[in-house]
């Protein structure tokens, strides 16, 4: 393997030398040698050269490289105007999602504030008739509560007559005779503070 | 059968057109021949950037892709600053690339593998290099003979080796060019030669040979043109930046 590449990087040169010796040896078996070397010819190579050339020059300098380097400076500008729009479409795609999501954000917030707000305001007037009836109630309550307190002392005040006429009767049918009035109150008030108590 | 030599014979296809310093110059093959590779290239260039389609055809692609090949090479070894020498680099390049595939040619002449032509090209190209570099510069160009960093008194002897590396480059471009030109093709003549000689009976094997070689040469083509202008602008990146 390394033998061989070695041959092969030196094969260039042995090809060089060994094409060198032919032509030398070729040469110098003919007479006069190399055309390259004969001076006569120089002068006309060199005008030649310097005239064709100089026209090549002129005509790739101003026909030939301007062209071919507009075509492809027409191209690359297309690709770049075409880069440059897709770029511009998808900045537009990109701020018209952000557009949308900013409307769809503040609808949603809108539609949140809307939704506390009439919340807010239904709790606070059904607050408000809840506590508009239960001071009604309350004071209803109250009314009856006097009525009934004041029914009770109605009541309460009746019974020691009531009492004290019954036990008279009583006392008159047992005894058969006249209760003493201050003494059957007494033991009346006496017998309702026990009762009470 | 001509010998391996022939091919690079200068032949005048004219009479005499003028004198210019003594010589007399005529209408060459050597001529004909860059006349037909800057047609070539020319019109490769023309006709790839005529119809300018968004969507490339063939031609406009290949067009295209040299120029862009070109164009990245000298990004690449210079920036933004040789911008400005695109143009004469892919002339070069183009130039020479056409000179070489045509020279692949049979019956065609190779204006490549003379060393008048190659030098000129690379005198022109160094007597630039430094010309650019001097005028962009001043005195400082000179420091681009003195490594940046080294000691001060390794001075006698890096600056004639970085004088003598300096000057050898346009030697080097020139012969690079010439030689891989002038070997490859006298390989061809020589193998055709041994295939016309050993007949249909021993012929095969260099035959065989002459097939690698030649897909070879196409590919030396290529290769040295793409040396020649990345050469020239690793120097022009010197002269232009230092070090």
């Amino acid at each position: 393997m390394s033998h061989r590449h070695r041959l092969a990087r030196h094969l260039p040169a042995f090809a060089a030398g060994l094409a060198t010796l032919v032509v030398a040896s070729v040469a110098s078996a003919e007479e006069g040698g190399l055309p390259q070397f004969n001076p006569d010819t120089f002068v006309g190579q060199v005008f030649w050269l310097v005239v064709v050339f100089g026209v090549l020059w002129f005509v790739m300098t101003k026909m030939g490289l301007p062209a071919v380097g507009a075509a492809i400076d027409a191209r690359a500008n297309r690709i770049q105007g075409d880069l440059d729009a897709a770029t511009k479409a998808r900045d537009e795609a990109k701020s018209a999602l952000a557009h949308y999501e900013k409307s769809l954000a503040d609808a949603r917030t809108e539609a949140q504030r809307l939704n506390r707000a009439t919340a807010d305001a239904e709790n606070k007037k059904a607050a408000d008739r809840m506590a508009e009836v239960g001071a009604g109630i309350a004071k209803r309550i109250g009314e009856a509560e006097a009525r009934i307190a004041a029914a009770q002392s109605d009541a309460m005040a009746g019974v020691p007559a009531m009492a004290t006429e019954a036990a008279r009767d009583a006392f008159a049918k047992l005894v058969g005779a006249t209760a003493d009035a201050g003494r059957l109150s007494a033991a009346i008030d006496a017998a309702a503070k026990g009762a009470v108590r | 059968m001509a010998g391996p030599l022939e091919q690079f014979e200068i032949q005048s296809w004219s009479a005499p057109l003028f004198k210019l310093g003594g010589a007399s110059i005529s209408f060459t093959n050597s001529a004909a021949f860059m006349v037909a590779a800057a047609l070539a290239a020319s019109a490769f260039m023309l006709v790839g950037g005529a119809r300018k389609e968004m969507v490339p055809g063939r031609w406009q692609g290949m067009s295209e892709m040299l120029y862009e090949m070109i164009s990245n090479m000298v990004r690449d070894n210079i920036g933004d600053a040789g911008r400005k020498y695109f143009p004469f680099i892919f002339s070069l390049f183009v130039f020479i690339l056409f000179g070489n595939l045509i020279g692949m040619l049979p019956y065609s002449f190779t204006f490549t593998s003379h060393l008048a032509v190659t030098f000129t090209m690379a005198a022109v190209v160094f007597v630039a290099v430094t010309l650019i570099g001097l005028f962009k510069h001043g005195l400082h160009f000179f420091s681009l003979f003195f490594p940046h960093g080294a000691p001060w008194w390794t001075a006698p002897i890096l600056i004639p080796i970085e004088l003598v590396s300096y000057l050898s480059r346009p030697v080097s471009l020139a012969v690079r060019l010439f030689a891989n030109m002038t070997v490859g093709h006298v390989l061809l003549k020589v193998l055709a030669g041994f295939v016309i000689m050993l007949g249909v009976l021993g012929g095969w094997l260099p035959l065989l040979v002459l097939v690698g070689i030649t897909a070879l040469e196409f590919l030396v083509a290529g290769l040295q043109a793409y040396i020649f202008a990345i050469l020239c602008c690793i120097y022009l990146n010197d002269s232009l930046h230092l070090h």
